[in-house]
This record gives C-alpha cells, sequence and structure tokens, in this order.
C-alpha cells in the first residue's frame, strides 16, 4: 500500500488529482451512506434543474418562431429523436424518450462537471455501469421478447461459411457480453483522464517556473475536455442506439 | 480545498523530492493517500447509484410528463402554420398571376379600342377634308371661270379700243401727209393690219 502510494506519487503532487473523485457528504462529516446527501447528488440535482429550465421554461411559451433556450432544446430533440431513428429505424423511436434521458443526463453531467471546484459523476464507474447494464439488460430483454429464439440469430452468423459459424459464435457471445464492460468504462474513463490531467497541470501550475505553460496546457485541455464531455454522451448515446437496432434487428 | 493546503508548499515540496529522492515522496504521498481511487471505493456505490437512479427518474418524469409533448405540440403546430402560409402564399400567387392575365388583357382590349377611335377619327377627317377640299375646289373653280371671262372681256374690251385707236391715228396720219381719207378704206386697212 505504502509503496503502491510512493509509486503513483511520482512527483510528490499526482496522487492529487484523484481527491476530486471523492464523495464528501454535503452537510456535516462523516461516512458516506447510500442515501447521504453528497456533492454527487448536489451536481446531479443541478444538471437535472438546468435540464429542467432549458426544457420547460425554456420552451414554456412554445412559439411558432421559438426563442433562443427553445429553439436549443428543440435542436437536442431533434438531433437526438434523428439519431435513434436513423440507426434503431421506426421501431426504435418508441424508446426515443429513454435514449433522451441518458443522453441529457450524461451532456449536462458531463458539461457541469466541468465547472471548477465541481464533481462529475459519470468519472464514476459505477455510474456509467448502472447506465450500462440498464441498457444492456433492457436491449437483451427487448430482443428476445421481439424476436423470440431468433434473436439468437445474432450470434449465429449465416452469411459465414459452416465450418467458421461456431467459432464466430463464441467470438460474438464475448463480444456481445463485453459490450456493457466497455460501454461504461469509455464513458468513465475518458471524463476521469480529463479531469485528472487537469488537476496535475493545476498542480504545476503553483510552481513559479512552469506556471505559464501549466496555465496554457489546462486552457488547450480545458477546451479539449469540452469536446470529449459532447462526444462521449454522444458515443453512449449512438451506441445504445446501435445496441437497441441490434436487438429490433437481429442478424447482421 | 485540496489545492489551499498543498499550492504554498508544492515547489519546496518538488526541491525536496530531487533533494532526498523517494523517502520524502512516500511520506508525502502516505500523509495525503486515503485508499487509492475513490472510483474503486465500494463505500460510495451505493450513494451514487441510488441518486443516479432518481436522477435519472426525475429527468426521465420531466421529458416524458412536460418536455417531450410540449415540444411534439410546437413542432407540430409549426408544421402547420408552415403548411398553411405556403399554402396561402401559393393562392395568393395564383391570385396575383390572374390579377396580371386580367391587367394584360385590359391593357391590350384598351390599346385596341384606342387605335380603333384613332382610326375612325383619322377616317372622319379625311372625309371631311375631303369634302373641304372639293368645295373649295369648286369655289376655286368657279373664281377662276368669272375671272377668264372677266379676262377675256377686257381683252376685247381692249382690241376694240386698239382698232379705234388705229383708225383714229391712221386717219390722222394720212391727213397729215396731206390726203383725204377714205374712212371706209382706212377702217379696212386697220382692221387687216390688227387683226393680221
Amino acid at each position: 500500500m505504502e509503496e503502491e502510494a510512493a509509486q503513483a506519487a511520482e512527483g510528490g503532487l499526482s496522487f492529487e488529482p484523484l481527491e476530486v473523485f471523492n464523495l464528501r457528504p454535503l452537510f456535516g462529516h462523516g461516512e458516506v451512506h447510500w442515501y447521504t446527501i453528497t456533492n454527487a447528488t448536489l451536481w446531479m440535482a443541478i444538471a437535472v434543474l438546468a435540464i429542467f429550465a432549458l426544457f420547460v421554461i425554456g420552451t414554456a411559451r412554445r412559439s411558432v418562431v421559438p426563442s433562443r433556450s427553445q429553439s436549443i432544446a428543440e435542436l437536442i430533440h431533434d438531433f437526438t429523436y434523428k439519431m435513434v431513428e436513423d440507426v434503431a429505424g421506426h421501431e426504435g423511436v418508441k424508446y426515443f424518450p429513454y435514449i433522451l434521458t441518458l443522453f441529457l443526463f450524461i451532456l449536462f453531467v458531463n458539461v457541469l462537471g466541468l465547472i471548477p471546484t465541481s464533481f462529475a459523476p459519470t468519472s464514476h464507474v459505477a455510474v456509467t455501469a448502472v447506465m450500462a447494464l440498464a441498457v444492456f439488460i433492457t436491449v437483451t430483454v427487448i430482443g428476445f421478447v421481439k424476436n423470440g429464439a431468433a434473436f439468437l440469430g445474432l450470434f449465429w452468423v449465416k452469411e459465414s461459411p459452416l465450418i467458421l459459424r461456431p467459432i464466430i459464435a463464441v467470438i460474438e457471445v464475448i463480444s456481445y457480453f463485453v459490450r456493457p464492460v466497455s460501454h461504461s468504462i469509455r464513458l468513465a474513463g475518458n471524463v476521469m483522464a480529463g479531469h485528472a490531467v487537469m488537476q496535475v497541470f493545476a498542480a504545476f501550475a503553483a510552481i513559479a517556473l512552469i506556471a505559464p505553460l501549466s496555465i496554457l496546457a489546462i486552457a488547450a485541455i480545458y477546451g479539449l475536455e469540452v469536446l470529449v464531455a459532447a462526444i462521449q454522451a454522444y458515443v453512449f448515446t449512438i451506441l445504445t442506439c446501435v445496441y437497441l437496432k441490434d436487438a429490433l434487428h437481429p442478424g447482421h | 480545498m485540496e489545492e489551499d493546503q498543498t499550492a504554498p508548499d508544492a515547489g519546496p515540496a518538488l526541491v525536496a523530492n530531487e533533494a532526498h529522492g523517494e523517502t520524502t515522496t512516500a511520506t508525502h504521498a502516505a500523509e495525503e493517500e486515503a485508499g487509492g481511487m475513490p472510483q474503486l471505493n465500494p463505500d460510495f456505490f451505493g450513494n451514487l447509484i441510488f441518486w443516479l437512479i432518481v436522477t435519472l427518474v426525475a429527468i426521465f418524469l420531466i421529458l416524458t410528463r412536460v418536455a417531450l409533448p410540449r415540444i411534439g405540440a410546437t413542432l407540430a403546430t409549426r408544421r402547420g402554420t408552415i403548411g398553411s402560409d405556403l399554402a396561402a402564399a401559393e393562392t395568393l400567387r395564383t391570385q396575383a398571376r390572374d390579377a396580371q392575365a386580367a391587367y394584360d388583357k385590359a391593357l391590350a382590349d384598351a390599346r385596341a379600342e384606342a387605335s380603333r377611335i384613332g382610326a375612325q377619327a383619322r377616317a372622319e377627317i379625311q372625309a371631311q377634308l375631303d369634302a373641304e377640299l372639293a368645295q373649295a375646289d369648286a369655289r376655286i373653280d368657279a373664281k377662276a371661270a368669272q375671272s377668264a371671262q372677266a379676262l377675256r372681256q377686257i381683252e376685247a374690251e381692249a382690241a376694240g379700243s386698239v382698232e379705234a385707236v388705229a383708225r383714229d391715228a391712221a386717219r390722222a396720219i394720212v391727213e397729215a401727209l396731206g390726203g383725204h381719207p377714205d374712212p371706209a378704206a382706212v377702217d379696212a386697212a386697220v382692221a387687216r393690219t390688227v387683226r393680221g
């Protein structure tokens, strides 16, 4: 433990980045129970409020010629709707509210997490894994309910030669069960890495000699992270659509 | 919070690391290290998952109860408005085209009418002019005939006068030469000479 810590903290500064991912009770001190209101709770609540502000208050006027906030809400709505329709097909449109919920949650939590001293719940694998597992289980259930045993055709590739089919089936099954893992780790890893890198540079900014360089680097990486925040929300959502498409239309 | 604690001694800490090596780093690390990545701390899982589910349900309810029906209705209204506006524009365009055609037709009619009236007026004027001209010609002819007659009369009178003067002159010349003019012979000679 001692050695590990020493290795991790090579510069004497670098383990500090992980501190920003800690959960802290918002009121008082003490243990974090499942019901404790923590900084994670706070920033998830802010995300809900932001979504409420944009999608409920922003669209309250229902103008035919939309205001700025209304057109942003409509833009996000249309963008996600088109994505679901294009990727998962017309049958997938039924699941659009669920997919939009995931997209908005990840997008808002990612972007709000970029505010200095805030907290990004999507940096926790526990959070992304729950979402990825929910998608995985839902999609698998939909697949069996809609197609019955024919859903297994997803693993039995008819186009390939008969000799190769069992081998491909094994690979397909493995890749199917790896989906939730990659789905969740991709998001959490991206968010965590970005925040950790910025924390490292922030720590170096305390040293006068390299402060300008590290501040420049923070600015650059911050810009990159804004991009990553949106792109990872998009990637998570479009992969959800792809999995949904596999469930609705198995077979390659 | 953590930054505030570390920031002032970060510089010296780095210098110390360079000087003393691993031992300083290890102690420094041990001071702050609580137990590896917070992401792998099982104490946090329950809290995160509970509040995640609460959050997702809240967002889902906001979307399905209020936002999506409202945006759907707004989009439908907009589509309807745009559709009816386009239809109205199409109607107006047809009306404008009809009005243009009617205007063109009216213009052509007016032109034709104008040229017809013009031609008629010209013909009337021409006729009137011809009549006037004929009348004037007739008047001129009458006047010319009258003048010609007067001229002939004057000529005849003048010719008579010339004969009388010539006769008188011839008698006077014969008397002046000492002869006794025979009036009849003189008159005949004069008449013969004058009429040539």
